[in-house]
């Protein structure tokens, strides 16, 4: 095993904005976003795969930002729970429904969640409680027991919003 | 000062939308891995692999000497704070066993901290971690109760005659002779096993030391500010006032695990001050399985004595508790022990708790605390003693129940608190039926017996509970008017997302008869308000709630009072509209709250205050309840049993709650809901495993299974209110609600599902293979009656 | 849980990526989807001094249409097997399996390639490519070489790959015509690795027999474990109901699955009876499509 740092370029896209950063081969891509960008929206539960709180989207598909590492990154385009939403005011529908449905107590895994479910409605809508719970079924949260996300989730799943 | 007024209630019983959700939504909060300290080292701690070791020596020097680590302590290294950490909850029989925060002798579980490194990241932490040479003599470890309290069994504690922490009876009546006596008795054992508290956010803990001003500032998830603060200033010999505690503004879950202290938190502050620079220690999941603490193992022996006519004569339940290798709280089977009788009227009692210390990280309070293990114990026992009369396990609790007339009722045991257990307030024949009624329950009872001749297993299960909650010794709330004339609230209690930041607001703004747009609430900061107790037990509501009214309504009257004085007339004909207090006849006539603050905050420099003007707007409450209050709860449930595979597929589930006054319906709603996951996960997905020598074999999600959105049933919800006489906003409880009776409920339909084969359900969590294993005949080819 | 160092390696050829396993043989591994071996570097439990990730190797991310079937390389990611018509339609098995596989997330990254080269014991896809009589390309520096599942599974996580060899895809033959396939699993949670879990196909001729079939169970033992005990009752024989109670009993006996805290041993060998026969009913309800062999 080595015994130094091993530097490697990571050319990436992350909420539209470029970056090139030299990083530690090792470093996942959840402490890359959260240390070295300091989008610390995304969050880490577990670190092997399970809960999601890390769920971010690259190249289009959600993923757990605690199972990549950086360099993995190198050319793709990176969404995060900050990019969800460019002014700082609005909330998207999915959000805004999540609040009004009480979806979120502690906030811990709601970023998780939100990316989750924004990847899910791009593929198409949702619209009963059984896929509901389906879509939701990736990721974990310990606080809310699920209702209100079903409930923000079958809200907004019939439309096709800008998600 | 106090106003003849009728308290306004516009806030205080509306679904507020919650304040936190923006910043949660857009992912600008900050939980403490966020907090921005420039500078920061982190830290990893070198843990025991061996559940019982003798530390035969610790030899540190190659990982000191890795590049961009800056030190390495054991606990030999770090004597001035090897003092024992006083536990949470205790009791004059407790035999205590001193907890250090880096123990250098002796390891008692595995997982506990033995050396600490601190480096100049994470990564490179664990990395010293490896080089960390510890040499262990392993010593025989203690797994489970049954093993503590075998003949000849290692002895957890050196020492000690045995393994037992303590032995508490309580009785009320005369419980020997009634069961002698009693036409029927029905005797069981159950074996409930409950997990972790697994909030999303693991616990953590950041510090920075400042020499010239001898402060130390800790970031701590904990759920109890004040208490971590005590605790630092007993550890470190220091003054409380140098020690300042700040929960972040954003803690991810706590459920109770981050309510009790660890030896982490006395460490990591220690480090950043030894080091002069801020050192923070975020744990890992695989740290959280093996060292944060959970709730374990109870073995209830539990038997009860009834009539011809369902009449409960006495309850007798003799209880293991697992309390792990040492005694942080006592809290958990002090409340099982109190918690038995529940919602009936049993004049004989006899409940009887052994606490074992073993080698297995200690236990504490997760969501529900000790009630759920005291709820299988009778509710499944009333199944069985209704079963065994051949009548209706609802009527058979109709004619146990304490009615509503018999308040405030006095069980004849003393709850956690030290106050005799007495129920301030409850209706539960009307929440019985209000469960049953929205249940269905005639006609799920029909279906199920449609179901039956199908040769379908489907059962009803039903469980009732009460929960003391609200507890002492008092929680605090401070306002202040502030400059701009906006009002700050602050709390001592951290929130960990129950939305402290809105409902107190709304508390506020009755209480001050104020627009809830110019009050703020902040949390969980010692430098704030110096005393407070935190957030655990489902308590705040009714302690920091009523303090909050209390301080609004003072606070009110103070600025009314100042008001009078600048505009020269009487407070009783002053309203407050917006910003503005105004004559309520004439509200040309009106002063800002703004100018209130200019009057009575800053004053004129060097000039004397015009009469009638208080100096300084601040006040300050703190709420001591007279004893504890009690919410409670009923739960339906049908389920239907594949008896090939033992999958267990919930077809309906009712809730029936009693949390008093409901402050805000839709943040009750989801504390019912939320702790309902938690009651799903115990009844049957969440089981800490561990082997004979004390090896936890659960360590990590794909070996201890959280109930997603798939494993979470739909449930309905019904609400009924009994006000609680103890606080003027009759609030009781309601974090745990959902939680308490969810194992025993479930428990009761499966064993329902499989009576038409005699199987028998004593052991929680109940999963697919253990209810094969409950059906299954003799036959060794495995072939049960349903194959062909 | 911060993986330890290694020397990360991104090699552009298969060539190169051989080369590096082979200077670094049993030091080395190799990063696809990185699903399972992300969380064995976290938990430090694999700590290998090299790392090559072969995501950027080229021609290995489509699907590819053979003379007898598809061939599915190295690089395609589990979701896009689960998406993909032509595949699904060719092996509904995939799709059935790969729907109770982890969740999206996990499967947006996961390869079909890498759960095989994992080799998890209680892992839905090797039981269905064996059940799919799959043949694994090895790339290797003593020539490319195929393995049939059935041979490349040795144990859990233990395939017959060397330590300088490259798993460059799998191939699969279209199912012959009148073939009907199903797949059942059991799992504590949605999502969960299976308690056991049964991927069969099998073929009747105009007249109902049984012509060929495979019968594979995951989770019972060390690798997918063939049930050959009830495949031969099958054979030669109609899908009623004595003969599907027959090899529902053939299949239990012949699980040998060990117990843990999770199910016991008997559990875990009366499930594979009862998923045995839950597939069994499926195929014998089904109807062949007429056309399975093109897409």
């Amino acid at each position: 095993m080595p015994d130094q740092d091993e530097p490697v370029w990571v050319d990436t896209t992350v909420n539209g904005v470029r970056h090139e950063e030299v990083v530690d081969a090792r470093t996942t891509l959840a402490d890359f976003l959260r240390g070295r960008l300091r989008l610390t929206g995304t969050h880490v539960g577990c670190e092997h795969g399970v809960c999601g709180a890390c769920t971010v989207i690259v190249d289009g598909a959600a993923v757990r930002s605690c199972l990549m590492l950086a360099v993995q990154a190198d050319g793709a385009v990176v969404e995060t729970v900050e990019g969800l939403t460019d002014d700082p005011g609005d909330l998207t529908p999915l959000q805004d429904a999540f609040s009004r449905h009480h979806a979120v107590q502690c906030g811990f895994c709601t970023s998780g969640f939100l990316m989750s479910t924004t990847a899910a409605l791009r593929e198409g809508p949702v619209t009963d409680e059984a896929q509901a719970r389906d879509v939701l079924s990736g990721n974990i949260c310990r606080c809310t027991g699920y209702t209100g996300m079903v409930a923000a989730l079958l809200e907004v799943g019939g439309t096709r919003d800008d998600h | 000062m106090t106003t003849t007024e009728p308290r306004t209630q516009k806030m205080i019983g509306a679904s507020v939308l919650r304040r936190e959700d923006r910043r949660l939504l857009t992912g600008a909060a900050t939980y403490l891995d966020d907090l921005e300290l420039p500078g920061c080292y982190e830290a990893a701690f070198v843990r025991s692999p061996h559940a019982a070791a003798r530390i035969v020596s610790i030899d540190t020097s190659a990982a000191a000497a890795m590049p961009g680590v800056l030190g390495v302590w054991t606990g030999a290294d770090l004597p001035e704070i090897a003092k024992g950490i006083p536990p949470k909850v205790v009791h004059p029989q407790l035999r205590d066993v001193p907890r250090v925060p880096l123990p250098a002798d002796f390891v008692k579980f595995v997982g506990e901290p033995v050396a600490v490194v601190v480096a100049t990241s994470r990564y490179v932490a664990e990395d010293a971690l490896d080089l960390v040479e510890v040499e262990y003599d392993v010593l025989p470890a203690v797994s489970s109760t049954g093993a503590a309290l075998a003949a000849s069994a290692p002895l957890v504690h050196e020492g000690a005659e045995n393994n037992i922490a303590i032995h508490v009876v309580q009785t009320a009546g005369d419980p020997a002779a009634a069961m002698d006596a009693a036409p029927h008795r029905l005797r069981e054992r159950f074996t409930v096993a409950r997990g972790g508290g697994h909030s999303m956010e693991t616990r953590g803990v950041a510090a920075r030391f400042d020499p010239t001003t001898e402060q130390l500032v800790v970031w701590d998830t904990t759920q109890s500010p004040h208490y971590v603060r005590n605790t630092l200033a007993y550890l470190y010999d220091m003054p409380e006032d140098g020690i300042r505690v700040v929960a972040p503004p954003d803690v991810g879950g706590g459920f109770g695990p981050k309510a009790q202290f660890y030896g982490e938190e006395a460490v990591i502050p220690w480090v950043a001050r030894l080091l002069r620079n801020p050192v923070k220690w975020v744990e890992d999941r695989r740290e959280n399985f093996v060292a944060t603490m959970m709730e374990r193992t109870q073995v209830h022996d539990v038997e009860i004595g009834f009539d011809d006519d369902g009449h409960i004569l006495a309850i007798r339940n003799v209880f293991e508790h697992d309390q792990g290798a040492y005694c942080a709280g006592l809290q958990v089977p002090m409340i099982t022990l109190s918690t038995l009788p529940g919602q009936y009227r049993i004049p004989n009692i006899h409940t009887e708790l052994i606490a074992c210390y073993t080698n297995m990280v200690p236990t504490s309070s997760v969501r529900g605390a000790g009630r759920p293990q005291a709820v299988v114990a009778m509710e499944r026992m009333v199944d069985r003693a209704a079963e065994h009369l051949g009548m209706d396990p609802v009527e058979f609790r109709r004619r146990n129940l304490v009615q509503a007339d018999e308040f405030p009722y006095r069980v004849g045991l003393t709850f956690r608190d030290g106050s005799p257990l007495t129920y301030d307030s409850g209706n539960f024949p009307l929440l019985l039926e209000k469960t049953l009624s929205a249940f269905r329950y005639e006609e799920q009872r029909s279906l199920q017996a449609a179901a039956r001749a199908e040769g379908r297993l489907v059962g009803i299960g039903i469980a009732a509970y009460v929960e003391g909650c609200g507890l002492g010794p008092y929680e605090g709330s401070r306002y202040r008017l502030l400059n701009d004339g906006t009002v700050l609230v602050t709390l001592a209690a951290a929130p960990q997302g129950q939305g402290y930041e809105t409902v107190y607001a709304q508390i506020a703004a009755d209480a001050l008869g104020m627009d809830m747009d110019l009050i703020r609430v902040t949390t969980g900061d010692t430098s704030r308000i110096p005393f407070g107790q935190g957030t655990f037990a489902s308590r705040n509501t009714a302690t920091a709630g009523p303090a909050t009214l209390q301080a609004g309504q003072e606070m009110r009257g103070k600025l009314l009072q100042v008001a009078e004085a600048m505009l020269k007339t009487s407070a009783a004909s002053l309203t407050i509209r917006g910003n503005r207090v105004e004559v309520t006849d004439d509200p040309t006539r009106s002063v800002s709250l703004r100018d209130i603050a200019g009057a009575a905050n800053v004053g004129k420099h060097g000039i004397t205050l015009a009469p009638g003007i208080l100096p300084g707007l601040e006040t300050t409450v703190y709420f001591a309840p007279e004893r504890a209050a009690y919410a409670s709860g009923t739960h339906a449930v049908a389920v239907e049993i594949d008896p090939e595979t033992g999958a267990i597929d919930v077809l309906r589930y009712v809730i029936g709650h009693d949390c008093g006054n409901v402050m805000n319906p839709m943040l009750v709603d989801g504390q019912v809901l939320g702790g309902f996951a938690h009651g799903v996960g115990n009844a049957m997905y969440e089981e800490p495993f561990y082997d004979e020598t004390g090896q936890p074999q659960s360590t990590s999600y794909l070996d201890y299974s959280l109930p997603s959105s798939m494993e979470v049933p739909p449930v309905e919800l019904v609400h009924i209110h009994t006000p609680s006489p103890l606080n003027p906003l009759g609030a009781k409880g309601a974090g745990e609600g959902g939680t308490i009776p969810v194992p025993a409920a479930i428990a009761n339909a499966v064993e329902d599902a499989l009576r038409p084969f005699g199987a028998r359900i004593t052991s929680l969590p109940i999963t697919p293979p253990k209810i094969v294993d409950a059906l299954s005949t003799d036959d060794l080819d495995g072939t049960g009656p349903w194959h062909g | 849980m911060k993986p330890g160092r290694f020397t990360y390696h991104a090699p552009r050829s298969v060539d190169e990526a051989l080369a590096v396993l082979g200077q670094h043989a049993g030091d080395a591994k190799v990063l696809a989807g990185g699903q399972s071996l992300m969380p064995l570097l976290n938990f430090r439990v694999a700590e290998p001094g090299h790392l090559v990730d072969v995501n950027r190797l080229p021609g290995l991310s489509e699907p590819v249409r053979t003379a007898t079937g598809w061939h599915v390389p190295a690089l395609v990611r589990q979701r896009a097997v689960e998406r993909s018509a032509a595949l699904t339609g060719a092996f509904p098995l995939l799709g059935r399996a790969l729907h109770e596989v982890a969740h999206p997330q996990i499967r947006n990254r996961g390869t079909l390639c890498g759960s095989l080269a994992h080799a998890d014991a209680a892992a839905e896809l090797p039981a269905v490519v064996t059940a799919l009589d799959g043949r694994l390309r090895i790339a290797s520096p003593r020539g490319e070489r195929t393995v049939a599942a059935a041979d490349f599974f040795v144990f859990h996580l233990t395939t017959a790959l060397e330590d300088d060899e490259l798993l460059l895809g799998v191939d699969l033959d279209d199912l012959p015509a009148g073939t009907t396939t199903s797949f059942h699993e059991f799992a504590g949670r949605r999502g969960d690795f299976a308690l056991a879990a049964v991927a069969g196909q099998a073929t009747r001729d105009t007249r109902g027999v049984v012509t060929r079939c495979r019968l594979v169970a995951a989770g019972v033992a060390g690798t997918p474990l063939r049930l050959r005990a009830a495949e031969d009752v099958l054979l030669g024989a109609r899908l009623d109901d004595s003969a599907l109670a027959a090899a529902t009993r053939a299949a239990a006996h012949e699980a040998r699955p060990t117990g843990d805290v999770h199910a016991s041993a008997g559990y875990r060998r009366d499930l594979v009876g009862t998923l045995t026969r839950r597939v069994l009913a499926d195929i014998a309800a089904a109807v062949p499509t007429e056309e399975l062999t093109h897409a």
